[in-house]
Order: structure tokens, then C-alpha cells, then sequence
């Protein structure tokens, strides 16, 4: 590590409940240690220059998707960003697309919530289970690849990514449709593509996509977002005609 | 006043709450969780290396019975735990596994044939049965007698938490997310929910129920450094702390995990070492074998933090700018399999310490990681003290894992408790008990009390520091109730932590936050510290008056197990004026074991018997000599099928063990 910098934050500012807020941008400066996350720089920012502000960490390790953010204008998770791969002046704004809490917190939890409630994010089936008999088998390839594909932490990253989503509120973005595809390669779900066609055949769904593919590119767990979009828009055509 | 009513009230949306929500959902109660953050953000979600249940699948699974992982799991515990609940999780485990399965948790599977592993240094085949392909597999963890741990790569926390949350949406149960309880509401004998706080708007309201679920995770973050999430600040053990009558148990009883990255403590899977990773020191040697020749790297848990520690201390660490630290090496298991089944670890070591784990070694040592004490409840997840106040997972203290829990059965108490803590809260809600009747005054005056109080953190001048006395509270926590302990330094610990409380008392919200009651971190950190000081109390003081060893807890002043006057469970309250917990003893009887107590063969035998030891074991051994079956056996020393929900009696199918 060379010569320790002075990093300038410059963090967005507001709480829209507060009628006396106005939205704005607030510069604080920070030593950098060796080491230094994004969390680690905001805590002690709020621990020694700002009480109030607000930002949403929680598992601190890249797992729990919480901590989206605008870092320097790219969507990523705060807790696992180091200042030693930023600039000196780092700009850190709420995540887009979705409702603002206050400062960098947003509601990504209503937003997911919502998104699969109606997409009926859950396997559907039929055959209740019965728990004192042995598992009903799967190929070890296959459990493999569907776990592939449940890794997403709906941070919400794609969403702020998508150009579509910032043309219309209701498209269910990358998120959504690969969790789609997750449930369509399951075959504990009963589901088949006339089901899924019902869900997202539409510009809400797979057709809004316009290939832009910002969301394979900021998504931190590294998803094939764009094969899993490219098969189920050729799945879903197929259904349409 | 704004009150929401619901037939039950879960603080808590990882997966004990979220699979005690389904429960009472599927019998026809309407439940309703609080979360502090969007539940599928929950601590659960970090869980990495697994989930055990006895399938006996994989070929070195095979053999593997209740049995086995009812005496694992009392072994681990130090003979701390309840042994019936020890019993009842044993045998739910399995149905919870299989029930996930069907739900859509996608488990590693078993791969019928050959395969290349890694076990104890050396690489060996392994060959799997035919008639296993497909079956849901495991592997190696520590304080095991089989390979029972089943797993999605290394994100098996993150697999169940998304399944069951999916589920609580099918089901259609209602999450207020970021909300918080501050206060239970109660009569001093029944309990009829909680007061609570939106975190985003600031709004207070009353959220009265029949029952009320706490299943609100751990206490880690008292400490400095935790594998924990920054949300684990025990708000639920101080909850019921704060009614005066509800007991916390075996707080004193705090898990260090051997293996965190230093500095920032994330934690990487035991499923590293299970999966043939080794420890070594500065010098490069692998010295578990040095200490505990049997079990090695994979002695129990906290076990290996203690050797880790001692040979710190011989001088065999390794200097960096944040301490001392040791070396985890999983270099030999080869860059594919960490791909494929070490996938976070890889992350993890990418991003936070720019190193790759297939060739380089992981800095590591023994952090904070897990909190065997709790609410304490009945087998049934009730607080003995306050009717219709329930407690599980890592909240509870029901008893499962005594002084030490073995790695493993965290998330598979989490969805066992969920399940059967549901059904007993079903019947109670049926039951006369259940009947709701409370007066809207009584919820009115607990909620102005909170009102009253916040009101005056953001009115009064306040001449303390919330960010300085919090951190010196993990700083006592850490330096005086870690890993090693003793008299002097648990007093000290005990007068600064009560000073602390009471300094807490000065604490004012005053800062650029313009005292707003609204979104407003300043104003959380101010009502959770005293919250946090008194459950560090009750640590603390547990931790000095328990004289003995046992487990986790290690006095070097008293470095034996002493059975004979500690074979008990530490209850704590705090009574309404107090300045400090009081403590109270509830005796362990061993004339009911099903397993004696006994020497779980780490390092020199250091036991004071119980007298009533020898003579069970007698009787245990004459049982054992008459060669009964096992489940004839076993209901003979400690029957508790009697004590299980109708739904779950049922035996457990293996591919050795068809069903009667």
C-alpha cells in the first residue's frame, strides 16, 4: 500500500418524509486503511461525522444483497467494494428504480416481494410430500445447474442496470425472468411454457427486453443473465405463435 | 393508537420464523411476521457449509441413524443439552430435509461410482452405490461420527431461506419488513404481543396476538468482531428480558468458529476442513494432529478454536497489521472443486482479501460466531414463565446445543424448531389458553411508554456517546468473555458493562439528524444500546459465575467439567429496577439420560462426576447388553415420541431402513 489517501465521499442526501429535506449531495472526507470497504467507510462516516445517515448493510460479505448502490455511477454492492479499486472521489448514490427510503436505503424488499407474487417465484406442484420417505431422486448435474441459477440475492442491480425497467415500472427485469427460467429447468415444478407464457409473455416480461444486457454485466453473483433471457424469449416466442 | 391484530405474531423472518409462520398458516391460523429487513436478507442467508440430517445416503453416511446424531449432538453439547430435544430434532431432522427437497431446495446430489475426495491429506476413491444416484448427499463436518451434513455448494443457507420465504409468499402471510418490537406486551403472565416501530417512517403501533413467536437469531454483534450479520444484536433475548418475568438460559454459552478471515471476520465454511482443508501455523506445519491425533482438524468446534488459540500463544501465529492469525489451507482440494462446491468461500477470498483459495492460504482465527443461549422455553418453545411467549432457533434456548453446537445443526434446528415450535403453537392457540383477552389500555400504556421513551432520546441533551460506549462494550466483550476466561477479568468485565448501563442512561440523539423520530440510525443505535448492555450482562455474569468448563465456556481458573455442581443450565432475568440480572440454576437430571454423561475424548479427561452418573450408565449398559432393536432400546432409556405432534411419529425411510 503507497502513501494513505484522503477519499472525498460525495453521498446523496434526503429523506422524503421529512418535509423539510431537500435532495442534495454532501461531500465527507475519510482517510483510507488498508483494506477499506464501502462499509467500512460509510460506518465510520456515520460513526464520526454524520449520525443519521442512512444506508442498508446487513450480512457485510456479499450475500445477502442489501447494500446495492450506485458506486461512481455503476451499480454494486457496497460491502464488498474496495476503495483501493476506486478513485480518490467516489460518488455514491441510491439505487435507482426503486422507492427511496432515505439516502442510499431503497425498498428493494417491496420491490422482490412483489415481483414474485406475480410471478409465483415458488415450485408448483401438486403431490404433497410425504417426509418419512426417502427423496424423490434428481440427476446431480441437473440439481447442480438449478443452483446455478437460484444464487441470485435480488439486489436489485439488474434492475438499476435495465433500460427497459427505467421505461417501464412494471418489467419484471433480469431478476425475474431468471428466476423464471430456475423454476422452468426444476422438474419438481408442474408448471410448462403455456404457464409461463401466461406470467411474462408480454412487454412486462420477456419482450421488453431490449438486449442492452446491462444487467449481465453489473450482476455480483455473475448469473448468465443473458443465456437464461435468450432461451426463454425463444421458449416463449415459440409459445406465442 | 394504530393496532394490528393476528392470531400470531412472529418477531423475525429468517427461517425459524418464516417456517414457524407456514406452520400455523397451514393450520388454519392467520400469522403475521416482523422483519428488520427484507426477510430474505436474514442472518440465515449467510449459512454456508450445510444442514444435518441422518439420510445415510452417501457411502460414508452409510450406517447413519438417530442414533448416531442424537449422541453427536449431546457429545458436542458437553452433556449441556436437553437430551429429549436432542431426541425430537434428531428425528425431525430428516422429514425437514425432505420436505425442503420437495419444496424446491436444490441439495447436492449423490453420484453413483467412483469418486476422488480428500480425507485427512491424502486423496482416495470413494465409491458410491447405485441405488444412491440422485439422493440428496453430504459431507464431512466436524464432531461427526458420519458424513452428515447435506448442502447446496456452499450456499445452503441462501438455498433454504429463498424456498421457504417463496412458500410465505404462496402462502400469503403477511411480512412487515423493517419493522421492529421494541417491547413485548404482557400482563406479567401472559404475553399478547408487542409494541413496534416502522424503521422507515418512525410510526409506532401495537401488534397484539394470541401467541407471540420470537425467533429474532443471535447476540453476536455485542462482540467486536462476529461472523454475524450487523443485525444479530440480541434485540430479541432483550425483549424478554425486559417483561422481568421471561428467563434467558445459558447465555454465558457463546460459540467462537475456528475459522474467520482476519481482519473483518466473515466467516468461511467448516465445510473447508470437512472437505479435506487443513490448518497450519507460521511455519507452515499442520498442528491439529499435534493436539487431538483423532479427530484433527475436525475436532468440534470449539475444540479446534481453543488449539488455535494455545498455539498462538506458543508463538506458532502469524504476524499481520490486524493480529495474529493462522492459516487455513484447501489448496490440495484443487480449484474445481472449490468451483463447484466452495463457490463463496472463493468469492469471499476474492473480494475482501484478494487472494484465490485453490493456491493460496486463508488468513484466519477463531471469531464470534453463534450464541447456544437464549430465550429459554420448554421443549414445546414455550417461556416457562410467560404464557403464550414462544422462542426458536438461535433466539431460543429450548435446549439443543448446550455449551457447544456442532456445525451443521444451526440451520437444521432453524427449520426442526420451525416445524414443531409451529404445531405446539397451533395447539395452544385451539387450546383454552389461547383466547385472546386483553384491554386495549394495557397495549395503550406500553406503547406510550416506548413513545414516552423515545420522545425524551431525541428531547434531552444527553452528555454520552452511543458509538463510544458501544464500542466499548465490544471491547470488554472480547477481551474478557472470549474464548478463554477467568475470574478476574469476568468481574472486571461485569462492574464495566454495568457502569456502561448506566452511562447509557446519558445518551442523547443530537446529532446532524436533527432529532427526527423518523429513518433516523442515530435514534436506533441509542434505544438498542441499553437493550445490547443488559444482554452482555447477562453474559458476563454467567460467564463469571459459572465456575467449571463446559463446552465453549472455558475458565482456565476451573478447567474441569465439574458435573457434580454444575451439570445445570444458567437462567437469567432481570427484574423491573434491577441494575444487574439475577441468576438462578435449573438442574439437569441424569437418572432420564438416554446418554450418561461422559469424556467426549478431546485432549486429557478433566471431569468431577455427577453422582448419579455411574449409576445410570449401570442401567444404560444392561439395557445395551439385552440387544433390543434400537428403537426399542432407545424408547426404553428416554421414551419422547409421546411429546412429538401426531404428524411427525412416523419412522424415518433410509435405503437400509425401509419403512415398517
Amino acid at each position: 500500500m503507497t502513501a494513505s489517501r484522503t477519499l472525498t465521499f460525495q453521498i446523496f442526501r434526503h429523506n422524503p418524509r421529512d418535509p423539510g429535506s431537500e435532495p442534495g449531495v454532501r461531500d465527507y472526507q475519510v482517510e483510507e486503511t488498508p483494506g477499506m470497504t464501502l462499509f467500512i467507510a460509510l460506518t465510520r462516516i456515520r460513526e464520526e461525522i454524520d449520525p443519521g445517515l442512512s444506508f442498508d448493510f446487513v450480512c457485510r460479505a456479499g450475500v445477502c444483497g442489501s447494500c446495492a448502490m450506485l458506486i461512481n455511477g455503476r451499480p454494486g454492492l457496497a460491502c464488498r467494494s474496495l476503495t483501493k479499486d476506486l478513485p480518490a472521489v467516489i460518488r455514491l448514490l441510491p439505487l435507482p428504480g426503486f422507492e427511496l427510503i432515505a439516502d442510499l436505503s431503497v425498498n428493494t424488499g417491496k420491490w422482490m416481494r412483489a415481483m414474485s407474487e406475480r410471478l409465483q417465484t415458488w415450485v408448483h406442484t401438486a403431490s404433497e410430500v410425504n417426509p418419512n420417505e426417502i427423496e424423490v431422486g434428481m440427476d446431480p448435474d441437473l440439481a447442480e445447474a438449478v443452483y446455478e441459477l437460484d444464487r441470485c440475492i435480488e439486489c436489485g442491480c439488474c434492475v438499476a442496470a435495465c433500460g427497459t425497467a427505467l421505461m417501464r415500472p412494471d418489467f419484471v427485469g433480469a431478476v425475474g425472468l431468471n428466476k423464471l427460467a430456475r423454476f422452468r429447468l426444476d422438474p419438481r415444478d408442474d408448471r410448462g411454457d403455456a404457464e409461463y407464457y401466461q406470467l411474462i409473455g408480454d412487454d412486462s416480461g420477456i419482450f421488453g427486453c431490449m438486449s442492452l444486457l446491462g444487467c449481465q454485466d453489473v450482476c455480483p453473483k455473475e448469473l448468465s443473465l443473458q443465456t437464461q433471457i435468450a432461451f426463454m424469449r425463444r421458449a416463449m416466442a415459440r409459445q406465442g405463435l | 393508537m394504530k393496532i394490528i391484530h393476528s392470531d400470531v405474531l412472529v418477531v423475525g423472518g429468517g427461517l425459524a420464523g418464516q417456517r414457524v409462520a407456514l406452520a400455523v398458516k397451514r393450520r388454519g391460523l392467520e400469522p403475521s411476521i416482523l422483519s428488520l429487513v427484507p426477510a430474505k436478507r436474514s442472518h440465515s442467508v449467510a449459512a454456508q457449509g450445510g444442514m444435518q440430517a441422518s439420510l445415510a445416503n452417501c457411502f460414508k453416511g452409510e450406517g447413519d441413524n438417530e442414533d448416531v446424531h442424537f449422541e453427536d449432538t449431546v457429545r458436542g453439547s458437553d452433556w449441556g443439552c436437553d437430551q429429549r430435544v436432542a431426541r425430537m430434532f434428531a428425528h425431525i431432522a430428516p422429514k425437514a430435509i425432505r420436505e425442503l427437497a420437495a419444496w424446491g431446495v436444490a441439495w447436492n446430489r449423490v453420484r453413483g461410482g467412483d469418486h476422488e475426495v480428500v480425507i485427512n491429506g491424502q486423496r482416495l476413491t470413494l465409491t458410491e452405490r447405485a441405488d444412491a444416484h440422485g439422493l440428496i448427499t453430504a459431507r464431512d463436518f466436524g464432531g461427526t461420527r458420519k458424513w452428515r451434513t447435506c448442502y447446496t455448494s456452499d450456499g445452503t443457507g441462501h438455498a433454504m431461506l429463498y424456498t421457504l420465504s417463496d412458500q410465505v409468499i404462496a402462502a400469503s402471510i403477511p411480512v412487515h419488513e423493517r419493522q421492529e418490537a421494541l417491547a413485548l406486551i404482557h400482563d406479567g403472565y401472559r404475553c399478547h404481543g408487542a409494541v413496534v416501530r416502522d424503521l422507515i417512517t418512525g410510526e409506532l403501533s401495537a401488534h397484539l396476538a394470541r401467541a407471540t413467536v420470537v425467533a429474532s437469531g443471535g447476540y453476536g454483534r455485542i462482540y467486536g468482531i462476529s461472523t454475524n450479520a450487523l443485525i444479530n444484536e440480541g434485540m430479541g433475548a432483550a425483549l424478554a428480558l425486559e417483561t422481568g418475568v421471561a428467563r434467558l438460559g445459558n447465555m454465558e454459552a457463546v460459540q467462537f468458529h475456528p475459522t474467520a478471515i482476519v481482519p473483518t471476520g466473515i466467516l468461511v465454511t467448516e465445510g473447508c476442513r470437512g472437505d479435506g482443508g487443513v490448518l497450519r501455523d507460521v511455519d507452515g506445519h499442520r498442528f491439529m494432529p499435534d493436539y487431538e491425533p483423532e479427530k484433527k482438524d475436525l475436532a468440534s468446534r470449539d475444540v479446534v478454536s481453543r488449539r488455535m488459540a494455545e498455539h498462538m500463544r506458543a508463538g506458532k501465529g502469524v504476524a499481520s497489521a490486524y493480529g495474529e492469525h493462522l492459516w487455513l489451507d484447501i489448496t490440495q482440494l484443487g480449484a474445481a472443486h472449490i468451483d463447484k462446491n466452495l463457490r463463496e468461500v472463493k468469492d469471499i477470498c476474492r473480494y475482501f482479501l484478494g487472494i484465490d483459495p485453490a493456491r493460496d492460504f486463508i488468513p484466519v482465527r477463531p471469531t464470534q460466531h453463534y450464541s447456544m443461549g437464549g430465550i429459554r422455553t420448554d421443549y414445546r418453545g414455550e417461556s416457562q414463565w410467560l404464557t403464550g411467549l414462544f422462542s426458536c432457533g438461535e433466539a431460543a434456548c429450548w435446549d439443543l446445543h448446550g455449551f457447544n453446537r456442532l456445525g451443521g445443526n444451526s440451520v437444521a434446528e432453524t427449520v426442526v424448531a420451525g416445524m414443531l415450535v409451529g404445531e405446539y403453537v397451533a395447539d395452544f392457540c385451539e387450546s383454552g389458553l389461547g383466547e385472546q383477552e386483553i384491554s386495549t389500555a394495557l397495549a395503550r400504556e406500553f406503547v406510550e411508554r416506548e413513545r414516552h421513551s423515545l420522545e425524551s432520546l431525541v428531547t434531552r441533551p444527553g452528555r454520552e456517546n452511543a458509538v463510544e460506549l458501544r464500542r466499548r462494550m465490544e471491547r470488554i466483550m472480547t477481551d474478557k468473555v472470549g474464548l478463554f476466561r477467568n475470574g478476574p477479568d469476568l468481574d472486571s468485565a461485569v462492574a464495566e458493562l454495568a457502569e456502561l448501563l448506566a452511562r447509557s442512561g446519558d445518551v442523547g440523539v443530537n446529532g446532524n439528524s436533527g432529532g427526527s423520530l423518523g429513518a433516523n440510525p442515530e435514534l436506533v443505535l441509542a434505544y438498542r444500546l441499553p437493550r445490547m448492555l443488559k444482554v452482555a450482562l447477562t453474559v458476563a455474569m454467567g460467564a463469571r459465575d459459572r465456575t467449571e468448563s463446559r463446552g465453549a465456556h472455558f475458565r482456565e481458573d476451573h478447567p474441569a467439567r465439574n458435573d457434580r455442581d454444575w451439570l445445570n443450565r444458567t437462567l437469567a432475568c432481570w427484574r423491573e429496577g434491577d441494575t444487574l440480572p439475577t441468576l438462578e440454576y435449573e438442574e439437569l437430571d441424569v437418572p432420564t439420560m438416554e446418554l450418561p454423561p461422559g469424556f467426549r475424548g478431546y485432549g486429557a479427561k478433566n471431569i468431577i462426576d455427577h453422582p448419579d452418573t455411574a449409576p445410570r450408565q449401570a442401567e444404560v449398559d444392561e439395557m445395551r447388553a439385552a440387544k433390543l432393536d434400537r428403537y426399542a432400546a432407545q424408547s426404553y432409556l428416554m421414551s419422547f415420541k409421546q411429546f412429538l405432534p401426531l404428524k411427525y411419529r412416523g419412522r424415518n425411510e433410509r435405503l437400509d431402513e425401509p419403512l415398517p
